[in-house]
């Protein structure tokens, strides 16, 4: 049911931006031809790095498993369509760094042949458990954008009784549209997920938060949950950015998640509707998470459009099914205008979280950045109600300490501050910069902290050896001492200069003779 | 007058002997300074700092005999943190001491040049060389500090220094460049 009456909330800031969502939702979601080659990033979701168990040379199915989990922060990875592994390697993946990155690569045989598959038509037979399970199994991870396992999130806990289980359709961000196009076309989908999710959570009810520019979602999504009391369609209003988690759960419930804590602790979680999807062709169909939609973008790109792709697909063919750039040397970005950032190769492959790639001309103005003025227009449109200017001076001036006592970890990097700012100062890039290097200082404390204690061990070992030696030592010369009747020992060592002398001779004497 | 005088030594007695109670109760066993110290320097365990290892280095210090500036792993980082904790103005790094490493390091050994000496084995303060008599030798990346004590020892100098591995997790994102109108205005 869609609720016209329910009554919403607003969060502070956020700004109201240009859409560019038009150009893209003029054409069904499109399927691309299978590419030449598939590169499978081991790193493909927040969380610890999934571990190979193929090899070069093996053949795969549809749907196997070709890396597993490792550690409780992660997922498996599974081969997106039939064919060879190639190589296992370190190729470009979409990170700023533009590093290259461990991915396994496969070679696809054009069969597109399914591994064997164990559907369920009814999803109650199952425990909440098994449910998470199979989720975990899938390799499904939150397909807006941030990645984190979604089987984690699809566990009420213990204690902590989850109520209200959101999902978002915000989709904020101006040019991207897939969850959009997603909403419109698989609406049924996404309610039959949103069922197995509010099964295994237990939870009292669903809200659907979608954004009002999006009418044909809306009412698509309606129809399918019209026959659930339960499930609660809500228009929300266009601001950018509705579609963060914490935002979004303010604007729907009123409630604020605290400070660096999750919706959990105040009985909520949160899913993108893609994961809902995702679950559902998970659970009921047996399908692990081997594809998702793309919105590929922008003003460079000459017919922007959705399409479905199987992960590990260059962005380079999703570029060519939407016939190409207007200007090649356009730099390529991953994820939305405000929150994106940019690719370096055009060969990096589509990863799970990956919702849009974006061709459009640059209009980044912070190349001639001028000095702040306080003028406190970022702080205005601050929707998490941080203070950006003074987080950008302590990032500037390296004051780690001050910069999380301003609550650096609570900043979403909307980037709403960086837009507002007349000074065009980057200021994204210096909370940025700060976060990582924090992160790192505290893997190097991790690692001193091993090595203080291996060299404290070792420490240890060398007094204990040395005490032993000379335990040792002592315990020989009391032996000694103890046998005692120096006698013994003189004639002992009288024998065998006895017997010396006698083999002396002995040669002596056969020299002699054959002389 | 009398009843004063009285209550308040009992008073004074009474807390007396509640301090002198806890004194021995919470008796602290290690120097906490030396442990807060400790916590802050980089445990390279190199003796740049001309201390046979970190401890001793925050021993010294706590004792007021080294100064805060004497850790070139640590670098200004270190001393800023160090100031901070001992209430002193922070310094630059003394050059005697050496220079700050633009990036970490860890030492490899080539495997086909080692003879199996175990010299480097013997130097090595965190135990991060693998091997035995006359067999080859090979450096744990992950727990190498990069003090290069291992290769003064080395007979056949076949230990190198290497940058330490840059993976996407330890990866930084970099600082934004600052312009010139914004470096010229203070405040």
């Amino acid at each position: 049911m869609l609720s016209r009456l329910q009554q919403l909330w607003q969060f502070r800031g956020g700004l109201h931006l240009d859409e560019y969502k038009q150009s893209s939702t003029t054409a069904p979601i499109q399927t691309i031809p299978l590419p030449a080659k598939l590169i499978l990033p081991l790193q493909q979701h927040l969380g610890h790095t999934a571990e190979a168990i193929v090899k070069k040379g093996d053949k795969v199915l549809k749907g196997q498993k070709i890396a597993e989990a490792t550690g409780y922060v992660s997922v498996p990875l599974h081969a997106p369509t039939s064919g060879t592994i190639i190589d296992i390697g370190d190729y470009p993946v979409a990170h700023p760094s533009a590093m290259k990155s461990s991915c396994i690569v496969i070679e696809p045989d054009g069969q597109d042949q399914w591994a064997e598959k164990q559907t369920i038509s009814d999803y109650k037979t199952l425990t909440p458990e098994q449910i998470r399970e199979i989720v975990s199994e899938a390799g499904i991870v939150g397909m807006g954008g941030a990645g984190f396992p979604s089987f984690i999130k699809l566990n009420p806990g213990e204690e902590k009784k989850v109520k209200t289980l959101i999902l978002n359709g915000a989709e904020c961000e101006p040019y991207i549209t897939c969850d959009d196009m997603l909403m419109r076309e698989q609406a049924k989908n996404i309610i039959a997920g949103a069922r197995i999710m509010l099964y295994s959570l237990q939870a009292e009810r669903c809200l659907i938060g979608i954004e009002d520019n999006k009418p044909e979602a809306i009412s698509a999504i309606q129809n399918a949950a019209s026959a659930f009391s339960d499930i609660t369609v809500v228009a929300v209003p266009t601001l950018y950015p509705t579609g963060g988690e914490k935002q979004l759960i303010k604007v729907l419930t009123g409630l604020e998640v605290p400070s660096q804590s999750l919706p959990g602790s105040i009985g909520i979680v949160c899913h993108n509707v893609a994961t809902a999807n995702a679950v559902y062709h998970a659970v009921i169909l047996g399908e692990p998470s081997v594809s998702r939609i793309v919105t590929v973008a922008g003003d460079k790109v000459k017919t922007p459009r959705n399409l479905e792709v199987l992960i590990g697909t260059p962005f380079n063919d999703l570029i060519n099914a939407c016939d190409g750039l207007t200007d090649e040397n356009t730099p390529l970005i991953m994820g939305g205008p405000m929150m994106g950032f940019r690719v370096h190769s055009s060969e990096a492959p589509v990863i799970k979280t990956c919702n849009c790639i974006l061709a459009k001309e640059d209009q980044s103005h912070h190349e001639q950045h001028m000095p702040c003025i306080r003028c406190a227009k970022c702080a205005e449109a601050c929707p998490v109600n941080l203070l950006p200017q003074q987080l950008y001076w302590y990032a500037r001036a390296k004051d780690f300490d001050k910069a999380q006592d301003y609550k650096l970890f609570d900043c979403i990097e909307c980037g709403c501050c960086d837009y507002v700012c007349p000074s065009h100062i980057p200021l994204v890039q210096y909370y940025r910069f700060a976060k990582t290097e924090i992160w790192v200082q505290e893997q190097d404390k991790q690692k001193s902290d091993i090595a203080r204690e291996r060299h404290e061990f070792r420490q240890l070992r060398l007094e204990r050896e040395k005490r032993e030696r000379a335990e040792r030592h002592k315990q020989k010369q009391e032996a000694l001492n103890k046998s005692g009747d120096k006698d013994k020992k003189q004639e002992a060592i009288q024998a065998a200069l006895d017997r010396v002398k006698a083999k002396r001779e002995s040669q002596q004497e056969n020299k002699n003779q054959e002389s | 007058m009398l009843t004063a005088i009285l209550s308040l030594a009992g008073l004074a007695i009474l807390f007396g002997l509640i301090l002198g109670f806890a004194a021995v109760r919470f008796r602290v066993e290690s120097d906490p300074v030396v442990d807060k110290i400790d916590a802050l320097l980089p445990q390279t365990q190199c003796g740049q700092c001309t201390y046979p290892g970190c401890r001793p280095y925050a021993e010294a210090m706590a004792k007021g005999e080294a100064d805060i500036n004497q850790c070139p792993p640590g670098g200004e980082q270190t001393i800023v943190a160090l100031a901070d904790l001992l209430g002193v103005d922070p310094k630059p790094l003394n050059p005697e001491m050496g220079e700050v490493k633009e990036e970490k390091t860890v030492v490899i050994i080539d495997e086909d040049i080692c003879i199996g000496c175990t010299l480097c084995i013997q130097a090595c303060p965190v135990d991060a060389i693998l091997g035995a008599a006359k067999q080859m030798h090979t450096v744990i990346e992950e727990e190498c500090t990069g003090c290069n004590l291992c290769i003064p020892p080395c007979p056949v100098e076949c230990i190198y220094i290497v940058p330490r591995k840059k993976s996407i997790q330890n990866w930084k994102w970099p600082k934004p460049e600052e312009t010139q109108v914004e470096n010229g205005a203070k405040g």
